[in-house]
């Protein structure tokens, strides 16, 4: 076990974990109108998994759990890259991104 | 002291996080999404990743968040309009959010570890004090056993780049693309015409060109070279390249 998590303990990264989870959810429905911060908010609820798998990773002595997260940021990049693109193309045809205006275009 | 540094980081990032979802204005909240992912960058110092502690600062503030920011400051949106209905969906939010917590926080105190632990898959690779460094032992799994979903993360990355290029490229209608089967289907006598002309004259009285009008008309500029300016003219002449 890696010296810090052992006199941390893993219950504080869990808890720190957890809360940002919580706070990246209610930033969802906080922000039901604005997509740019439920996209923030969805950056927020990867990072709280990105530091479970870290704090696991310590705890354990596997560094599989760091991998993970490696590969947890490339798609999270990824992710952040196509949902912007499709934002400003959005922005760009109709002059507003409202949320609730995207349900117009189904079929 | 660790401990210190851990409830200091922690402290500012669930702080930020706040601010990112409650913060009035979107520019402040990328700001504030920067500071957060800063501070948990530092908390994986703590923990013992340090090559994720600087990826993190370099893909995420470098790369994701400025990209946040840059969008939230090229679209011209009226932020004002998007906090309405704020108040209305506040106390529904809450509550998910608090059921979420309070089964987190149950999970949490009904948690039990197995007696057996199982032998970790990478041995005790990148610990501290040990024979490699975080990132030496990291790059030792990548590229051994970890190497198709490494290659896999390669290609979604591409995957998205050429998606985000696509979606956000637009065709300008006076750009000049390369044309590759017209560029292939070119004959000599297309393009190559032979003239005899009177010594010193130049090639003025052709326009200024040697080649054939047709092979030019399709992609100059109305009323420069020589062109007639007129459509018809252009049409008729020209070979009409549908793209």
């Amino acid at each position: 076990m890696n010296s810090a998590i052992a006199q941390i303990g893993l219950g504080p990264f869990l808890t720190v974990s957890a809360a940002l989870l919580v706070l990246g959810v209610f930033g969802i429905f906080l922000n039901r109108k604005n997509i740019i911060i439920i996209m923030m908010s969805m950056e927020l609820i990867l990072l709280s998994a990105n530091l479970n798998f870290v704090a696991f990773s310590g705890a354990l002595g596997d560094l599989s759990g760091q991998v993970m997260v490696l590969f947890t940021l490339t798609i999270a990049a990824a992710e952040a890259a196509i949902g912007l693109a499709i934002l400003t193309v959005y922005f760009r045809n109709r002059g507003s991104i409202q949320v609730e205006d995207v349900a117009t275009m189904k079929g | 002291m660790i401990q210190l540094v851990f409830y200091v980081f922690s402290a500012v990032l669930v702080a930020s996080a706040a601010m990112v979802i409650s913060a009035r204005n979107p520019v402040h909240s990328v700001l504030f999404l920067i500071l957060g992912f800063f501070n948990a960058a530092g908390l994986f110092l703590v923990a013992g990743a340090e090559f994720l502690a600087m990826i993190l600062v370099i893909v995420y503030v470098g790369a994701v968040a400025v990209l946040f920011l840059f969008v939230v400051m090229m679209l011209d949106i009226d932020f004002t309009k998007m906090r309405e209905g704020l108040q209305r969906y506040a106390p529904f939010g809450a509550a998910v959010g608090c059921i979420l917590f309070a089964e987190l926080v149950m999970a949490g105190l009904h948690w039990v570890t197995s007696p057996v632990m199982p032998a970790p898959v990478t041995g005790g690779l990148g610990e501290p004090g040990g024979p490699m460094t975080n990132t030496a032992a990291l790059g030792t799994l990548i590229y051994t056993h970890y190497i198709l979903l490494f290659q896999l993360c390669g290609l979604i990355l591409l995957v998205a780049m050429i998606g985000a290029i696509t979606l956000t490229l637009r065709e300008k209608p006076t750009g000049r693309r390369q044309i590759i089967t017209r560029q292939h289907e070119r004959m000599r006598a297309d393009t190559l015409e032979m003239l005899d002309l009177p010594l010193g004259n130049g090639t003025n009285s052709n326009g200024g060109f040697l080649r054939p009008p047709g092979s030019y008309y399709d992609t100059a500029v109305p009323g420069s070279y020589g062109i007639p300016s007129s459509d018809s003219q252009v049409s008729e002449t020209g070979k009409g390249e549908p793209e």
